[in-house]
């Protein structure tokens, strides 16, 4: 095995009384694109600032490709960051900003010309190079900040929501574009998101931050079909949360006696038998069920409350018994059976479609 | 503003070249006279060495106030209280901490940091305290202006991009609060051309400005011709100075703005 690019060890940040990072343990190996995923005040960009050197830990060690980086300021760390809002210069042209880099490491005049007309061929700006920032687009600045990040070769590229100001069409174009970039670059990337679409696109792996530390880490596939805690389960997309108490484990099975009868499902650490569990179901998975139609592993009644279309596909509310809702989905166009508000229907998902959480 | 203002001055001009007689002869001693010579280096000398030391002193504390907002309420006050005060009481002032027995040099000399007291007052140095304390603010609030409308994160980029604190003041920073610093700047010196309380309860004899010798022409020599004259030399830098200080503050400004 070779060193990783980064590794974090047991990282936290305290301010005065408040934790904003706690206990954050991740290794990144090289070509690896990694997102932190999190709600705002996470903590994911605090342990972003942490890595590229802008704030100290309080505790734990932060190793860059073997060494600790901890005491170095973020000027001897030689890692690329693309901010938020590009943090171009706007006195310097799109040229001089990229080159701004390749100066602070005294690259010869000559060479830093080649590396930055380089460096706008790559983001697709061959030609913008005496324009001054305020001239260009949002996407296009974003291109400039990246190829600015990008031009000295670092061994690790931070991107902190660079996206976040970006429209929904040009946000799914950069995507694209930055999936693209890490391909055929092999660079390594710890990019911080609060879009989980977004971090489902792009990332090997996926971190989900929640109150200061990481909730669960994994392939986004993963993440999304077997989320640990039902922070993740709601935050990676939509569920529906059952809540029960747990008859039997075994093989990874759970048995969960609930108000709507006896649900199986996928079962996740921390459970025990006679605890209090939840069962989260994503809508895609729930099928309604017709007349003729066998039960499913899982199956119950309700009353459609809503249906609302969406374009692809109806979503809908089934108002349960107790008055628990559940969210299903029906795609467009698909035979079985219609949905109209009001209608009495049975509903059901097979036992290793869910998954039964710990509760809290 | 047409009649309070620009006809008496027009009609003090006027008498550079009428007072006593019509002619050029307070022109001619303007420049034979060596005495005019030295007030006029004597008071740009000290404008100069004035806006020095307001630029240095600004900078930092504007810096701290642009970017600490938990200090920036308390150093707006501690940069506007004395601006309030009269200029005459704040000179007064300075003569009790700056002079051989005042606070500054019995402090001095109780630590021992000095065998006998330091000559603080009525000399250049004494006008140089004076009046950079007075003209601080001029500074202080157009560079504060510039370095809050700079994104907080191009210095933290620029860190991160390599540069370490030096260069990125110089590259990023610096550059970017030119304007604000130069707008700064020019106020001060084109102020402290015109000083004339502050020389005259802080300065020494021989250290004469313009301004001073300007009041001493009309109410002890009664030269008003000579007065006149000063008067427009002055004024006439002081134009040509605000000039040129627009095109050069605008350029840079213009080309951020855009």
């Amino acid at each position: 095995m070779s060193t990783p690019v980064l590794e974090l060890r047991g990282v936290g940040k305290r301010f005065g009384q408040v934790v904003a990072v706690t206990g954050v343990d991740l290794t990144l190996d090289k070509g690896e694109f990694i997102s932190f995923l999190g709600p705002s005040g996470s903590g994911k960009t605090t342990t972003l600032t942490m890595v590229a050197g802008l704030q100290k830990p309080t505790e734990g060690s932060i190793l860059l490709n073997g060494q600790d980086v901890v005491p170095l300021p973020p000027y001897r760390r030689n890692i690329g960051v693309v901010f938020q809002h590009y943090a171009l210069f706007p006195h310097m042209t799109v040229a001089a900003n990229i080159a701004f880099p390749l100066q602070m490491r005294k690259v010869p005049r000559a060479e830093a010309g080649q590396r930055v007309e380089a460096a706008l061929k790559l983001v697709g700006l061959p030609g913008f190079a005496d324009r001054l920032p305020s001239q260009l687009s949002g996407g296009q600045q974003q291109r400039v900040a990246l190829a600015r990040a990008l031009v000295y070769e670092p061994p690790l590229l931070l991107m902190d929501e660079p996206l976040g100001a970006l429209d929904k069409n040009l946000r799914a174009q950069m995507q694209i574009e930055i999936a693209r970039l890490h391909r055929d670059l092999g660079i390594t990337v710890l990019y911080v998101t609060h879009d989980q679409e977004e971090a489902l696109v792009m990332s090997d792996r996926i971190a989900v931050f929640n109150h200061g530390r990481i909730e669960q880490i994994g392939r986004p596939q993963a993440l999304y079909e077997r989320p640990a805690t039902r922070f993740v389960a709601g935050f990676l997309g939509d569920s529906t949360f059952l809540a029960g108490r747990v008859q039997t484990l075994a093989d990874e099975k759970a048995v969960v006696q609930t108000a709507h009868g006896v649900l199986r499902g996928h079962a996740a650490t921390g459970l025990r038998v006679g605890g209090a569990a939840i069962v989260a179901v994503r809508p895609e998975r729930v099928a309604l069920l017709g007349a003729d139609d066998a039960p499913r592993d899982n199956t119950v009644q309700g009353r459609v409350s809503d249906v609302i279309y969406l374009g692809q596909s109806r979503k809908y509310v089934v108002r349960l018994e107790d008055g628990a809702e559940l969210l299903g989905l029906q795609p467009v166009g698909a035979a079985g059976v219609a949905l109209s508000e009001g209608a009495e229907v049975r509903v059901g998902w097979t036992a290793t479609d869910c998954n039964v959480l710990p509760a809290g | 503003m047409a009649v309070v203002f620009a006809l008496p001055v027009g009609a003090l001009l006027m008498r550079s070249a009428s007072d006593p007689v019509w002619g050029l002869q307070n022109f001619r001693s303007l420049w034979e006279e060596p005495v005019y010579a030295s007030l006029i280096r004597n008071t740009v000398q000290i404008s100069l060495a004035t806006t020095i030391g307001c630029i240095l002193l600004a900078y930092p504390f504007a810096h701290v106030m642009a970017t600490q907002p938990r200090l920036t309420r308390l150093l707006t006050l501690v940069v506007l209280i004395p601006f309030w005060s009269s200029i005459l009481v704040r000179s007064f002032a300075w003569m009790v901490l700056l002079q051989n027995n005042g606070i500054i040099n019995e402090s001095l000399l109780w630590l021992g940091v000095i065998g006998q007291p330091l000559e603080l007052i009525f000399n250049r140095t004494g006008v140089l305290i004076g009046m950079v304390h007075v003209l601080l603010p001029f500074v202080v609030f157009p560079l504060y202006g510039s370095i809050r409308a700079m994104d907080p994160a191009l210095m933290p980029a620029a860190a991160c991009l390599g540069a370490g604190p030096v260069r990125a003041f110089l590259r990023v920073q610096l550059p970017l609060t030119l304007p604000g610093l130069a707008t700064g700047a020019v106020l001060v010196f084109v102020m402290a051309l015109g000083f004339f309380i502050t020389p005259a309860l802080l300065g020494g004899r021989r250290d004469a400005v313009i301004a001073r010798m300007i009041q001493l022409q009309v109410s002890q020599l009664g030269d008003w011709g000579m007065a006149a004259t000063l008067s427009l030399v002055l004024l006439v830098a002081t134009l040509l100075l605000l000039g040129a200080s627009q095109l050069l503050v605008r350029s840079p400004a213009r080309r951020v703005a855009e």
